[in-house]
């Protein structure tokens, strides 16, 4: 019964360049799975964009991008949006994001349940299970654990085996294959959940983006609320696509400044 | 560009639309898109004419529920509206029957209108020939209604007794085809393969996906009888409607089980007659 199910929290960060039906559809085959396996109550959901300071190509301002996520998800009573990553002076590794939220998550549980984690209770743990905090991604996403210096193994350890994974496949990608070929994702393959998306829904933001700046429509691809506001503030155009051209992605960049630290593990 | 040289145009869609979805309604935006792209024409409007119960297609809800969904979908655009005439209908309409009416109405509301640069300015006319003969094309006064469909309804052309071969070559011929492709289905070769569609090419406009869209009602429907979210795949509105309604379940997928579609029922008819 629901007393038994662990709380999740379904954490999905990304640039959100702009947000899309299909970010939102992530969320609910994620939540409709996770409940299917009978061990999970998914109580929340929340988008963290990316900060500016990512550097990818095209990436609008933050602001707006958030701005348009919440315009996206007002009609949303379980999904929101959070600007914790976005508002860092610098660009946040995945992991930090899912520590700083599962903080959060885990301190109002607390609250609520007058409950410690390290105390001997006479509370039976199973009646109210801690709850969890995974990260919602599509099956490219998993595909970037290959890249070379994007991800620290710690890192990866520690998303995958730590907190978890739920993968929403899209089109003719195959998640199952990305797991295989990761050591590490492999070790952990129970803690990562793959939902297959039975409707092939291709929308993607680069799509969109290279839509608005044709003058095509986007009506019935991303919320008419989101539509109006980059109408209204002329977002994504020939120049905003070629904004970071040229630029290494952060997280390349970081790490490139750090040569010595795998030499002394 | 000269607008005055535009050809105006008003899409209709016929169908199931049981429920429509987001797919439904991003054919009209891609055809509409395509269409003014090639620069000769202007969309004013775009019809959804939901099918009658009389089709008799499994799992076809009631009309009155399709509509009102249709018409919750289209509240939010400012040029594709629905029409009930068809599914009002007693008997099942044929999809030609169905444009005809429109071309009528469409017709008539022109000439209601005052528009003085219609008249100054009208395209030749084109003197009404044979019935079934000549690439004689109903683009009166610079107005055309053409047929919008996805690829899979192209190829139902193909589909024994479930169309007329004149209806067919009426659509083609005197009014236009915009048709819409889906993953999985080449309608450029399906026309090749056909000497009539091949015959009238030039009124069949194919317009391809730059987003694969694969929103099938067939799989919303399956979603929604397994408790699962169609929440982004239909306006929220219409999901709403639904989840109030109860639409979609094990029992409404059996209505019509076992019985004979209305067109392959009439064909079928007249050919043993």
């Amino acid at each position: 019964m629901a007393c038994h199910r662990v709380p999740l929290v379904l954490l999905a960060c990304g640039s959100f360049n702009p947000i899309t039906n299909q970010h939102m559809r992530l969320f609910e085959l994620a939540r409709d799975h996770m409940h299917s396996t009978g061990q999970y109550q998914v109580v929340g959901g929340i988008v963290s964009p990316v900060g500016d300071g990512y550097g990818k190509q095209g990436l609008v301002l933050a602001q707006h991008r958030s701005a348009m996520a919440k315009l996206a998800l007002q009609s949303s009573d379980w999904v929101t949006v959070d600007e914790w990553e976005s508002q860092q002076a610098d660009w946040t590794e995945t992991v930090v994001t899912m520590r700083y939220h599962y903080g959060r998550i885990l301190k109002e549980y607390e609250q609520s349940t007058g409950k410690h984690k390290h105390s001997i209770g006479n509370t039976s743990p199973l009646s109210s299970p801690y709850p969890q905090l995974k990260l919602l991604c599509g099956a490219d996403f998993l595909n970037t654990f290959q890249i070379p210096g994007l991800w620290l193994d710690d890192h990866v350890e520690e998303v995958a085996g730590h907190f978890g994974l739920i993968c929403v496949s899209r089109g003719g990608l195959h998640p199952e294959r990305a797991v295989a070929m990761s050591d590490t994702l492999s070790r952990h393959s129970q803690n990562i959940f793959l939902v297959r998306e039975w409707v092939r829904n291709e929308t993607s933001a680069t799509k969109v983006r290279q839509a608005l700046r044709q003058g095509l429509s986007v009506k019935y691809l991303i919320p008419d609320s989101v539509i109006e506001y980059i109408h209204q503030h002329n977002l994504y155009t020939e120049e905003s696509e070629r904004r970071n051209k040229g630029t290494v992605l952060r997280p390349l960049a970081k790490l490139a400044q750090q040569p010595m630290q795998s030499l002394d593990d | 560009m000269d607008g005055q040289n535009l050809t105006k145009v008003v899409l209709l869609a016929c169908g199931s639309f049981n429920p429509i979805t987001n797919m439904h309604l991003r054919m009209f935006e891609l055809a509409r898109d395509h269409l003014e792209d090639t620069g000769q024409y202007r969309v004013m409007k775009g019809i959804i004419s939901p099918v009658g119960d009389a089709y008799k297609k499994k799992g076809l809800i009631e009309a009155r529920h399709r509509l009102e969904m249709a018409r919750l979908s289209t509240d939010s655009s400012d040029w594709i509206t629905f029409d009930p005439w068809e599914s009002l209908q007693p008997e099942w309409v044929e999809t030609a029957k169905v444009v005809r009416h429109y071309y009528k109405e469409m017709l008539e509301a022109e000439q209601n209108t005052d528009d003085v640069d219609t008249v100054k300015h009208a395209k030749k006319r084109r003197i009404e020939e044979n019935r079934f003969g000549g690439s004689s094309h109903h683009k009166k006064d610079g107005l055309q209604l053409m047929l919008l469909c996805g690829a899979d309804v192209l190829e139902s052309f193909g589909v024994p007794n479930l169309w007329k071969q004149e209806d067919i070559v009426e659509i083609v011929g005197r009014y236009g085809l915009v048709c819409v492709t889906r993953s999985g289905s080449d309608p450029h070769k399906f026309i090749h393969q056909s000497d009539m569609l091949w015959k009238y090419r030039q009124n069949i406009h194919v317009v391809c996906e730059w987003v694969t869209n694969e929103i099938s009602a067939t799989q919303v429907r399956r979603s929604l009888r397994r408790g699962r979210s169609v929440r982004y795949l239909l306006p929220d509105s219409v999901v709403h409607y639904i989840q109030e309604h109860g639409l979609y379940s094990t029992e409404s997928e059996q209505k019509n089980a076992g019985v004979v579609l209305a067109p392959l029922q009439r064909y079928t008819d007249v050919a043993s007659s």
